[in-house]
């Protein structure tokens, strides 16, 4: 990996200055890093797809690591809550299972001992054109996505276009379904930012990141509101081997159910499948004022992937998607399947 | 060498600051004499050295000490040497417990305890290990007094070519401080990130349920002989 200055602050206030004083770089990915686990960003920097001129290690400043809060208040989770620590966490077990099943999801027992919720949702594109050093693609400034034509297979089959990435985020899809924002620092003040409106398409703009992030910003901590539908919260991760590995597709999904069975609110977030966590409003409108049975749940598994463009050798991802959609509503609506 | 990596090709010593670089490349193109060159050479460097906010470290190479196996070891690195790195190539003697195989948190084979936690070596740079306790296969047991993942091993001959085992006896170990109880469900759920490409994974976890058997259960032994019985009759 290229070489860099060390930065420990022990407040974010430091932090953030400590990243507006070092050199930003010519390139996008020489600007300096925050870091806070570290478990993604070094793979990036020994692959020199990020060359960072400065990384200020976050880990110093205290209380970004706690997790408070509970099913009526809500949950406010530091940026640097470990995955291990959330999936651990008795409170999130009981009250938000979906978030619980999410963490334990990710890699491997060593990874989110020091992987963090903040840098969880900070990942950069796992699409092997990105991280093959060698290759200077659309999302590291060059001037071709190869995926479009390529080997495509663990590419975007929604939301595509330039370029062709899918989100690898396990928690992202589930804190969208519960309605989670993160509160972020930086240069000019604090800021509040809606995870509906965290993650950007590569056809919205800046194609040389995956959210709305500038320079120097950090985030602090990602809050949960309390919710009707946390309870009923589920994560469902389709990987091609059962350790270690990233989602070919997933699914997050929440209702709230009444005491007559039909659903008052549901929602769906699918991972793994597009640039960013895809959420699915039409299958949700349609399931609200429904009773869950298996023809509802086929229904709505379709619309979910309704706009679905596969590339040439990722089409398995539609049909693959349906059955998590079905098999989590099942889960989260207690239905039996067939 | 191919522990040296992660710290590859002249490319990396270019200094952080491009002022500098340019600066450099101005005083190649002006054809200043060497004295003076020497003396503006100097210059910026200490600028940029006096110019570092508190708290940070430059790129260049400094002593760190770690606290590997209860032991002050010192070490000279750069920021970006990784703990990994550091353990197998910068201290003196090395610690080469840990195993340098696929340097990007894949296969378990550096994994160490990081406070008592499992964590991959290859991901977590020496400048950010400091001050914290490392242990390594070494430090849990010695040839003559081996805990009791470590004995295990040795009495289930859970290895081939044993690349892979001082990650595994590591993780294992931690595992079963936490849990000393396990199933073997569990054994396999606390190993999914340490890989053996010889695929002795059913002595592994035998190994594992035989260590946990002093404190624990004996169910877990049953288990095993049961899933392997299945295994055998389906094949």
């Amino acid at each position: 990996m290229k070489a860099f200055e060390w930065s420990n602050p022990t407040n974010i206030t430091e932090a953030v200055k400590l990243l507006q004083t070092a050199a930003q770089g010519a390139d996008p990915d020489e600007a300096p890093r925050p870091m806070a686990g570290g478990q993604d960003l070094l793979t990036t920097n020994k692959h020199y797809i990020t060359r960072p001129t400065r990384i200020v290690n976050l880990k110093g400043i205290r209380g970004l690591d706690r997790i408070e809060g509970n099913a009526k208040r809500g949950l406010k989770i530091g940026a640097l809550a470990t995955l291990t620590q959330i999936e651990e966490n008795e409170e999130v077990r009981r009250s938000f299972p979906g978030l619980a099943e999410a963490a334990l999801s990710v890699a491997t027992p060593q990874i989110r001992n020091l992987g963090t919720i903040g840098g969880n949702l900070c990942q950069r594109p796992r699409c092997w054109y990105y991280r093959l050093e060698d290759v200077i693609c659309l999302k590291k400034g060059g001037s071709q996505c190869y995926a479009a034509t390529g080997e495509n297979k663990y590419n975007a089959i929604l939301g595509g276009g330039p370029s062709f990435i899918v989100h690898p985020s396990d928690l992202a899809p589930i804190l969208l379904a519960l309605n989670a924002s993160v509160a972020v620092t930086g240069p000019s003040g604090n800021r509040q930012i809606a995870l509906e409106k965290f993650f950007t398409l590569p056809s919205e703009g800046n194609l040389r990141r995956e959210n709305v992030l500038q320079n120097g910003e950090v985030i602090t901590e990602i809050q949960v509101p309390s919710s009707r539908m946390a309870a009923r919260s589920t994560y469902l991760k389709f990987k091609e081997r059962s350790s270690l590995d990233f989602a070919l597709s997933a699914v997050a999904a929440a209702v709230e159910v009444g005491t007559d069975g039909v659903v008052k609110q549901a929602r769906i977030v699918l991972g793994g499948v597009a640039p960013v966590p895809w959420r699915a409003p039409e299958a949700e409108a349609f399931l609200t004022g429904k009773k869950l049975d298996a023809n509802i749940l086929a229904e709505a598994a379709k619309l979910a992937l309704r706009g679905a463009q596969p590339l040439e050798k990722n089409a398995y991802k539609v049909p693959l998607t349906q059955t998590l959609v079905r098999r989590a509503l099942a889960k989260v609506g207690n239905v039996a399947t067939a | 060498m191919a522990d040296e990596h992660d710290d590859k090709v002249a490319r990396d010593i270019a200094p952080p600051s491009p002022g500098r670089r340019q600066f450099l490349k101005g005083v190649g193109i002006a054809g200043a004499g060497a004295a003076v060159a020497d003396q503006l050479l100097l210059r910026p460097h200490e600028q940029a050295v006096a110019a570092e906010p508190p708290q940070t470290l430059s790129a260049a190479t400094t002593e760190v000490t770690l606290q590997i196996n209860n032991q002050k070891r010192k070490a000279m690195v750069e920021p970006r040497t990784t703990l990994l790195n550091a353990m197998r190539n910068h201290v003196e003697p090395p610690v080469t417990g840990p195993k340098l195989v696929c340097d990007q948190g894949t296969c378990g084979a550096c994994t160490v305890l990081l406070d008592g936690k499992p964590v991959y070596s290859c991901l977590v740079l020496a400048v950010d290990a400091m001050n914290k306790p490392v242990t390594t296969v070494e430090g849990l047991g010695t040839p003559d007094k081996m805990n009791a993942v470590q004995a295990a091993f040795v009495e289930k001959d859970a290895l081939m070519c044993g690349f892979c085992t001082p990650g595994f006896v590591t993780t294992i170990s931690a595992y079963l401080k936490k849990n000393p109880n396990p199933s073997l469900d569990e054994v396999r759920e606390a190993c999914k990130g340490n890989f053996c490409r010889c695929g002795t994974y059913p002595k592994v976890f035998e190994a594992a349920l035989a260590a946990a058997k002093g404190t624990g259960r004996n169910g877990a032994r049953a288990e095993l002989m049961n899933h392997r019985e299945a295994a055998e009759s389906e094949a």
